[in-house]
């Protein structure tokens, strides 16, 4: 359908695509509506993508990683995997997130204590940074990390952290002194004293991927497990932005090619007002106007991947893909609905798939920095760039 | 126009205080459970306001159209659920009240009067139809004293739970829309079989159901009108939903905006209420302009029918209905966007609202068919 090659570097990358293609379609797409029903956490696919080795798709080399096209295989895995189930998606997402903090901040020795309990222990990680009076703005964190000897104690509240009832480990963004550069990356443990697991909330949509609050009270860690200095905390999320922003957007035009799928799918078993639905200019408007968005997305997606593997600024690029994918998909489900519906009538049952296509796509406008937020990132690096 | 009267004013009143106090409250369980909220049934039924459009002569209240659209924006802002049931009451009286003779009407809307809790259905759309009404496949053959009809129906609105349904089926296939017919039938009738209730993304606290119909019996004198009437009817049915599903989504709005709007007041990012920030005020102010305008359209336009205005009635509710509905998506989705990720959480009423909201864009005709309907008219051509 789409020409899905062209910004692909290698023929490795295209055959990885197969193969993570076909498993999606078999053993994922059917799992996708009762897992959205139940708000499931389903470790039965879990176990199906550290088998791929998608969970550990950004770490280093010799902890399963993927190299030097990390990145661009995380789009790409993302993207397969986003058009039939949105929530698995999300799991490669947030484990390569809520890594980051410890591959790019951990010392060699903490790596060696800790990757391998990802890549061969299984565990997955969170990443526990928002708060409930800090979203869009990280620098108004209340968590707290106070050193005693050595040790951090830690304490605060965190909340919409994704996987965070699931994980084994976290990566916590907590205040180290007052004032700007003051906070850090800490990584705690799961089994932590004084660590515990709020309440999971109910989503709209991504409903099979795991939301949790997380509770900190008087967590003490080493303080080995202090990721970069004191105070480099916003850098690193900020960095960790750069390569969350092109995964989100790769899982927004996933949802976006599983939509459109679908209406592909319905116009070669429906005909409508006695003529074959493909030749009704109404579809056909739905089918352009998709494909269009789709095509950019795309670009956006890989441009801004292809950057981030080679090392290069990828911010502004990031912000742009993250922002025209997740309105994209968010366009072309709403639109997906009516087309089956104009076809059909049946578009906003459940029982097609497009309806909870919708409700997941609203979310990659949400999160990571809303779409506005994005906005304001996307111009400030052009002001900068032009001053 | 917009000045409201004393009665207008009343009722409003009485409506928001019921709203409030017995809605609201009951809105998030309809939509997580999707079961038929027959306490809100009794609710609007001991308050009278169940079948406000039914005439004085049948025991009603008698509302103008532009009264009850707004009663039905009002109950929309806090559960469109809730306000679909008013419509739904309005849409099975519409094809009797304005196609049946004098004897059906006493026979039927009688027993909407005073405290009534009798629903009604309306069996418009077909399974192989869609939005392509016009391909009924529904056949009604007259038998002695009786029609004897063939057919299946799918989202028959209030379908399992209504006392009596109105029809349509073709009585003379080969007079084409002009051998349509319109019929009343009753719960219990044998060969009227229910099947399964539909799952729904939103407007999940009502019932579509599938319906069967296997040589259902319906006596003669339940044909609505004459025979070949039934296309005109429903087309003034469709042209009366679209207008009520444009109130519906304009209350809808009006409901995620006031979510958005207390929320944005409270929220504090970057050292200040995000009401503050610029690109927040840009979006509550597009959600502003949009409820506006599509409100006193929608307004217009149930003035056009008080008139009796049928024809340009009709254009202006496809656009009323497309401008309510398409501001109804935008504004909601734009409230969850603004609420961020509380917004994306059940907690919160946007995300039911943006589900709900994608159905107005839906229901009685998709917006793309709604643009078909003006254009034609428009360029003349029917």
């Amino acid at each position: 359908m789409f020409d899905q090659t062209s910004f692909i570097p290698t023929d490795e990358l295209n055959n990885f695509r197969d193969r993570i293609q076909r498993v999606a379609r078999d053993k994922m797409a059917p799992q996708a509506p009762w897992v959205d029903e139940e708000e499931f956490f389903n470790r039965e696919v879990e176990s199906l993508l550290w088998d791929l080795g998608l969970l550990t798709l950004t770490f280093p080399e010799r902890y399963r990683g993927y190299g030097k096209d990390r990145m661009v295989a995380l789009c790409i895995a993302v993207e397969e995997i986003a058009k039939v189930c949105a929530s698995s998606a999300l799991l490669l997402i947030i484990q390569a997130v809520g890594s980051f903090p410890i591959i790019h901040g951990g010392s060699n020795e903490l790596k060696q204590k800790y990757l391998p309990q990802m890549s061969e222990g299984h565990k997955l990680v969170a990443y526990l940074v928002t708060e409930p009076t800090a979203g869009s703005d990280i620098t108004s964190i209340q968590t707290t990390a106070v050193r005693e000897g050595n040790e951090y104690i830690l304490n605060g509240s965190k909340c919409f952290a994704t996987s965070g009832g699931v994980a084994g480990i976290y990566s916590v963004l907590a205040k180290t002194s007052e004032g700007k550069g003051s906070s850090s990356f800490f990584l705690v443990e799961r089994e932590s004293a004084g660590l515990s697991i709020g309440r999971t909330e109910s989503k709209l949509g991504q409903r099979g991927s795991n939301t949790t609050e997380v509770f900190l009270e008087n967590v003490r860690v080493p303080v080995e497990n202090l990721l970069g200095r004191e105070g480099d905390g916003f850098l690193i999320a900020m960095k960790d932005f750069d390569m969350s922003r092109p995964a989100i957007a790769a899982q927004a035009l996933g949802i976006a090619e599983g939509a459109f799928e679908a209406i592909i799918q319905f116009i070669k078993e429906r005909h409508a007002f006695g003529k074959p639905i493909a030749d009704h200019p109404v579809i056909q408007t739905i089918l352009a106007d998709s494909a269009i968005l789709i095509e950019a997305s795309r670009g956006l997606v890989y441009r801004a991947a292809i950057l981030n593997d080679e090392g290069k600024n990828n911010t502004k690029l990031a912000s742009m893909a993250k922002c025209f994918a997740g309105d994209a998909a968010m366009k072309i489900t709403t639109d997906a609905i009516d087309a089956i519906q104009v076809l059909s009538g049946y578009g906003f049952l459940k029982d097609f798939q497009v309806e909870r296509m919708f409700r997941d796509a609203k979310l990659t406008q949400i999160f990571e920095g809303t779409n506005q937020i994005q906005r304001l990132v996307i111009a400030r690096q052009i002001l900068k760039e032009s001053m | 126009m917009f000045q409201l009267d004393e009665e207008q004013r009343l009722i409003l009143q009485s409506v928001r205080e019921i709203v409030q106090k017995e809605i609201k409250p009951r809105a998030a369980a309809l939509d997580e459970t999707g079961e038929f909220p027959w306490d809100i049934v009794r609710i609007f039924a001991k308050n009278d306001i169940l079948n406000p459009l039914l005439p004085r002569k049948y025991g009603g209240v008698e509302v103008s159209t532009y009264t009850f659209c707004m009663i039905v924006e009002e109950i929309a802002k806090a559960c469109a659920s809730s306000a679909l049931l008013l419509v739904a009451q309005a849409e099975g009286t519409f094809p009797i009240l304005y196609g049946a003779d004098e004897s059906l009407q006493e026979k039927y809307l009688k027993r909407l009067a005073g405290g009534s809790q009798v629903l009604i259905g309306l069996g418009a759309i077909e399974p192989s139809a869609g939005s392509g009404i016009f391909s009924l496949r529904t056949r009604a053959e007259l038998r002695g004293d009786q029609y004897i009809l063939q057919g299946e129906k799918c989202f028959a609105q209030n379908g399992s739970v209504a006392d009596f349904l109105v029809l349509y089926a073709y009585t003379d296939r080969s007079k084409g829309s002009h051998g349509v017919s319109a019929l009343v039938v009753e719960k219990g009738a044998p060969g009227l079989v229910f099947r399964r209730n539909e799952n729904k993304m939103g407007m999940r606290g009502t019932i579509y159901s599938e319906i069967f119909l296997e040589n259902l019996a319906v006596p003669r004198e339940n044909l609505i009108g004459q025979e070949g009437e039934g296309f005109s009817n429903m087309l003034k049915t469709l042209s009366a939903s679209r207008l009520f599903t444009a109130a519906q989504a304009v209350g809808l709005a009006e409901g995620a905006m006031e979510e958005a709007l207390s929320y944005a007041r409270r929220r504090v990012q970057f050292g200040k209420t995000i009401s503050h920030h610029a690109p927040i005020q840009f979006m509550i102010a597009e959600m502003a302009t949009g409820i506006e305008s599509a409100r006193l359209l929608t307004y217009q336009t149930a003035f056009l029918f008080d008139q009796g205005e049928w024809k340009k009635a009709g254009t202006h509710a496809a656009m009323a209905k497309l401008i309510a509905s398409d501001t109804a998506m935008k504004v909601t989705t734009d409230a969850v966007q603004i609420m961020g990720g509380y917004g994306y959480m059940k907690d919160y009423p946007v995300e039911r609202m943006m589900r709900d909201a994608k159905l107005t864009q839906i229901y009685t005709g998709t917006n793309q068919i709604m643009k078909l309907i003006i254009g034609r008219d428009l360029v003349g051509i029917s």
